[in-house]
């Protein structure tokens, strides 16, 4: 691991190549992912920017036909391994969809979902983590009164807060966002990126974003993608303001196209 | 103008065609119920649920305690067999098999053995469980009705399961859950009330059913608990009673036709309405 100025390295990317069947959609993707900052993915549709984040928590393995070359590193082990087990890296690496998810169960048993699933059975651990949990999420004080209610009759930015509480609650190192807020209104947008600025003090956080303003207001650095490949990676001030590539100032600038 | 009048007077014919025939339709349904319910209510009392049939013409009418009871064995026995073997197989066809090319060919046969005629399954039941075994016997009829549950039940487990969005599987596998958590805490959990109402019409499909019964499970009068040896069902009980000449059977007939439709009605309309729960909910 190196150590800079600007954080520890808790991932590296090196040389990753991804393949749908024979469709190649990621090519030789090498960039840091580093601790407790916030990394955002941009670009335009279809670069690649998700079917890179779905790397990082193997969520390809579920489709037949799908293949990675290279490796991602996570404490020393290449998380692309087929050795690898999935369900142990699936604990550590968390992701929050596009659109909310919430289990048709209730609220209590949403968030109480993936602790269960490492049979703590214990109900005083269980409803302590689960508080923990949605007092992370920023959403205890909204629900705590309503805990055994469906989860579906949750607000659509509370249901998503929900899905980071849900994923907080296993206390994953790495937390995947795939364009999370972008099914959301403002305020609720405005309540899940100061959480995510808040969360960064435990957790690492890699973000895909369509939204240019938010990946320049939360994150600390930015990559850039285009066509499978990764243009740029730098501290998103300098991808901001004084971008080192031609492609990547004109997406920043809005000139793209 | 023209054009537009022609069209109107083509719209009042083709409107007034369907509103007769739908008329027509509805009309000989509705005949029907109607003298199921005025005979059946004529023929029936108490002593349907109480007493075993009767010899004809004697002073007490009889009853159809004994087919009651065996119409209630043979659809347990059927439902216990059929069911979970339906769920798990139609759980199967959704998830592990729904990018194999031979499951969708298995989804299909399913289709078409909905629509086998019922008195085919009889009739292959009667080859494998009635004539090496020596006679009628309700586990044999038993087992034709879950032959007729089964396909049904599949396809509508599989359909349920399938219109489950991806994401919510994907939301679960995120969380470090295995394949069978994912389907027994969340897809089953978010799909139970579809493929309960499957189930629920699939047993209303077989409350009907007699063709299968008059080869397998036949008929008796005798009060018994236990499926070895002919048991009664109220449908069968209807066939050989309508067809014999004693008025007294034959209102025993309508009395139990009274009750199957009855019957069958409220598990229709039970499915329909958790059908309209799911679909608001």
């Amino acid at each position: 691991m190196t150590t800079t100025d600007s954080g520890v390295e808790l991932m590296s990317v090196n040389n990753l190549s991804f393949f749908y069947g024979t469709n190649k959609a990621l090519s030789e993707v090498t960039m840091p992912i580093k601790k407790n900052r916030i990394t955002s993915l941009i670009g335009p549709s279809g670069c690649g920017k998700t079917t890179l984040l779905r790397c990082f928590n193997r969520m390809h393995d579920l489709y037949p036909r799908n293949h990675y070359e290279g490796e991602i590193v996570l404490d020393g082990v290449n998380i692309l391994d087929k050795s690898m087990d999935l369900i142990k890296l699936r604990g550590k690496i968390g992701m929050v969809f596009q659109k909310p998810t919430p289990f048709p169960m209730s609220i209590f048993d949403n968030v109480a979902y993936g602790l269960r699933l490492n049979d703590i059975g214990n109900s005083s651990v269980l409803a302590e983590k689960v508080e923990k949990a949605l007092r992370q999420a920023a959403l205890w004080d909204e629900v705590k009164d309503r805990l055994k209610q469906n989860a579906a009759g949750l607000s659509g930015g509370q249901q998503q807060r929900l899905s980071i509480a849900r994923t907080l609650a296993v206390d994953p190192e790495v937390i995947l966002l795939d364009e999370s807020t972008s099914a959301l209104d403002p305020v609720s947008t405005q309540k899940i990126e100061d959480l995510l600025l808040e969360l960064k003090k435990e957790v690492t956080i890699v973000a895909v974003t369509h939204n240019m303003q938010q990946a320049a207001r939360i994150s600390d650095f930015t990559a850039l993608m285009y066509i499978g490949k990764l243009v740029e990676y730098d501290e998103t001030e300098t991808i901001f303001a004084r971008p080192a590539n031609e492609i990547t100032e004109r997406y920043v600038t809005g000139r793209f196209g | 103008m023209k054009r537009i009048e022609k069209r109107k007077i083509t719209n009042l014919i083709a409107l007034s065609a369907s509103i007769l025939c739908a008329a027509l339709g509805l009309a000989l349904l509705f005949l029907i119920l109607y003298h199921v319910l005025v005979k059946g209510l004529e023929s029936f009392s108490l002593g349907l649920f109480t007493q075993d049939p009767a010899p004809p013409n004697r002073a007490e009418a009889g009853g159809l305690r004994s087919a009651f009871l065996g119409q209630g064995l043979l659809t347990t026995a059927a439902v216990l067999a059929g069911v979970p073997l339906g769920v798990l197989g139609g759980t199967f066809l959704a998830e592990y098999g729904r990018d194999s090319k031979f499951c969708r060919l298995l989804s299909q046969l399913c289709d078409m053995a909905v629509s086998i005629p019922s008195i085919v399954i009889g009739t292959f039941v009667y080859a494998m469980l009635v004539k090496p075994f020596g006679g009628f016997n309700g586990w044999a009829g038993a087992t034709a009705l879950a032959i007729i549950i089964l396909p049904v039940v599949i396809r509508t487990t599989e359909e349920m399961m399938t219109m489950i969005p991806w994401t919510l599987r994907e939301a679960a596998f995120a969380l470090g859950a295995p394949y069978h958590k994912v389907i027994t805490s969340v897809v089953w959990r978010a799909s139970i009330n579809g493929i309960f109402t499957g189930i629920l019409l699939a047993i209303a499909r077989v409350a009907g059913e007699t063709a299968p019964l008059l080869f397998t499970s036949f008929n008796s009068s005798f009060f018994r608990f236990n499926l070895s040896g002919s048991v009664p069902s109220l449908t069968v009980s209807i066939y050989q009673y309508a067809a014999s000449p004693y008025e007294s059977w034959i209102s025993l007939a309508w009395a139990a036709a009274f009750m199957v439709t009855i019957m069958v009605l409220f598990l229709n309309i039970l499915g329909r309405v958790l059908i309209k729960l799911r679909t608001r909910g």
